[in-house]
């Protein structure tokens, strides 16, 4: 085989293999959804959405999980979203190039891909041994936490994107700095900031580690926020692991919803996104 | 508005000095709250370190019964699983991000890259439940039987592959964690390999180079720096994954040479025992668990941000 051949077979091997390796990730990511639905759909009825966690070997639904879930996502995102955006306005307005700015910059990123479990030992250790017992406030706690990195880095990134002319003519007009970014460049990156909601959302609504011991689970209708709370990952991983035919197809129903609306709210993110990038290269 | 009112002027400024202390409070919170995470796991792992000493990480030993714990064998799950979740993702990653910058037609481009994407957002249980129930079984009839029979004439090799296909174990973890991580490193591959000057490749071509060629020759080496950044980002995620690793990973407390052996982790372990850990120096010993997985993680993320945070102000330049 003459050096000319061996080139091009070497180059054809290769870029079939890499034609190969997407495929590859494509089939799992085809293989999961094809098996949540699969399942899910046998488990799903609407017991789930209007009867309680059943306990071993009955039939029942994931009412006070779901309700569990929306209420500590929702705190976590309460407490969590404006603290990441107030820090991500001051990375982006306030501190800029700061010594301190490029501390925190890192340190959230290295947050940002932390073990979400060490985030969960840290609010037990805070929290739960302070008060004395699990409760949904500490997994709402450990949702914010996890929270926080994606709405700062969202928001810096959205802010440092709003044309530095709206800055000035709103700075020529004699604004202070908050006027400028609370009546110009928050509403000129809304879009973003809405997206980087979304992340957050999506990111924590799956999350399980940090919620075993925090919110625990509770097989009862509660919404003591002071008290364990149901939640869906817990419930999802208790069932799974069950002997009971029952609990598992519960498990599956769960998943799938969990699955569903985490992929929706990334889609959407994603969507806004390009809408706004049409925007701005069609704009000026 | 055209009149500067004073007293208007000095609420103004009042008003700024607020907003400007609420967003460096809520900057500076990030910081404590990676304070917080060191000091409250050094705190409640304490009584632990106190107890065993440094024998803690070298004891292989975990005795609830007893009260007597080492965190060896969860330290060797850990890095052999996510080893194994690099040697398969890694490669894998390099295809898919050389796949979406330089062969993909520009129709399929933003789809396929949505999916990789999508990937990445799928939360871990579900790769947990899907690993239990799909993966493990496909492995344990088809993968493992044939991975003991053409290793056992293989010395060394042979080892890794011994005893019966349980399907949970060690290296169904690590095929899960690949899974898991595959999107992660091909999203950051593909976005250094966006960022590689197209003047560049285009020399490349021009002095007659076959695709592979110029990505060896002129892609890579460019991109070194994050390509590296981009798997010790992976590298970060498989060895924290919690929840992936727990339902594949059989959790026994053992060192088995054996892949197919049932393991543990470190978050598989603290996932596990935690609700059910009586006793302080139980507690104690997984909360240290903790702040060795801590330890480690923190020091591959924040060299891979330090890397790929050099990658981008060579950009800027």
């Amino acid at each position: 085989m003459n050096r000319r051949m061996y080139r091009k077979v070497m180059n054809a091997m290769f870029l079939a293999l890499s034609l190969l390796a997407t495929l590859t990730g494509l089939a799992c990511l085809a293989a999961i959804l094809w098996t949540l639905i699969s399942h899910g759909l046998t488990g799903m009825s609407w017991h789930v959405f209007k009867q309680m966690t059943p306990p071993p070997g009955s039939e029942g639904g994931l009412l006070n999980a779901l309700y569990g879930s929306a209420v500590m996502t929702l705190l976590g995102i309460l407490i969590g979203s404006p603290i990441g955006v107030l820090a991500g306005t001051y990375l982006a307005e306030y501190g800029r190039s700061s010594r301190l700015s490029t501390l925190i910059r890192f340190i959230n990123d290295v947050l940002l891909s932390a073990p979400s479990i060490i985030i969960g030992l840290f609010i037990y250790e805070i929290v739960v041994v302070k008060m004395g017992h699990f409760s949904a406030l500490a997994g709402a706690l450990a949702l914010a936490v996890l929270a926080i990195p994606v709405t700062l880095r969202t928001t810096e990134d959205m802010l440092n994107l709003v044309p530095i002319g709206m800055k000035d003519s709103s700075a020529a007009l004699g604004a202070y700095p908050w006027r400028t970014i609370v009546s110009v460049l928050y509403p000129a990156a809304r879009s973003g900031i809405v997206t980087g909601l979304l992340l957050a959302i999506a990111r924590i609504s799956g999350e399980t580690a940090p919620l075993l011991f925090t919110a625990l689970n509770n097989q009862f209708w509660s919404t003591n926020l002071n008290a364990p709370m149901a939640n869906l990952p817990v419930v999802i991983f208790q069932f799974a692991l069950s002997p009971y035919k029952e609990w598992q197809n519960l498990a599956w129903a769960g998943a799938l919803i969990i699955t569903v609306s985490i992929l929706i709210l990334s889609i959407s993110a994603r969507v806004i996104l390009a809408i706004l990038q049409a925007e701005r290269s069609s704009g000026r | 508005m055209a009149i500067i009112d004073p007293r208007h002027a000095a609420k103004q400024l009042i008003y700024e000095r607020i907003f400007r202390a609420g967003t460096l409070a809520a900057a500076i919170l990030v910081l404590l709250i990676l304070g917080g995470v060191a000091i409250s796991l050094l705190r409640g792992a304490w009584p632990a370190a106190r107890h065993f000493g440094f024998s803690f990480i070298t004891r292989e030993i975990w005795n609830p019964v007893t009260d007597e714990y080492g965190a060896l064998a969860p330290i060797y799950g850990t890095v052999v699983t996510s080893l194994i979740a690099m040697v398969l993702a890694v490669p894998a990653g390099f295809g898919v991000a050389l796949f979406l910058t330089e062969l993909c037609p520009p129709l399929l481009k933003r789809p396929i890259g949505v999916a990789v994407e999508l990937l990445a957002a799928v939360p871990s249980i579900i790769y947990g439940i899907w690993g239990l129930f799909v993966l493990a079984p496909v492995l344990q009839r088809h993968v493992q039987p044939w991975l003991i029979e053409h290793a056992h004439s293989i010395p060394g090799i042979n080892k890794l592959f011994l005893g019966p296909p349980f399907g949970i174990g060690i290296l169904t973890a690590g095929v899960v964690l690949a899974i898991m991580v595959l999107p992660f490193i091909a999203a950051t591959m593909r976005d250094v390999f966006d960022t590689v000057p197209p003047m560049l490749k285009e020399s490349g071509y021009g002095l007659g180079a076959t695709t592979w060629e110029v990505i060896w020759n002129v892609v890579v080496p460019h991109s070194r720096v994050g390509i590296v950044g981009g798997i010790m980002l992976g590298l970060g995620r498989a060895l924290g994954e919690t929840m992936a690793v727990t339902f594949v990973i059989g959790n026994a407390h053992r060192i088995s040479t054996s892949l197919l052996a049932p393991g543990t982790t470190i978050s598989s372990a603290i996932a596990n025992e935690f609700t059910e850990a009586v006793g302080d120096l139980y507690t104690s010993s997984l909360i240290a668990l903790g702040l060795l997985l801590f330890l480690i993680t923190f020091t591959v993320i924040a060299a891979a941000q330090a890397l790929l945070r050099r990658l981008e102000q060579r950009i800027a330049v």
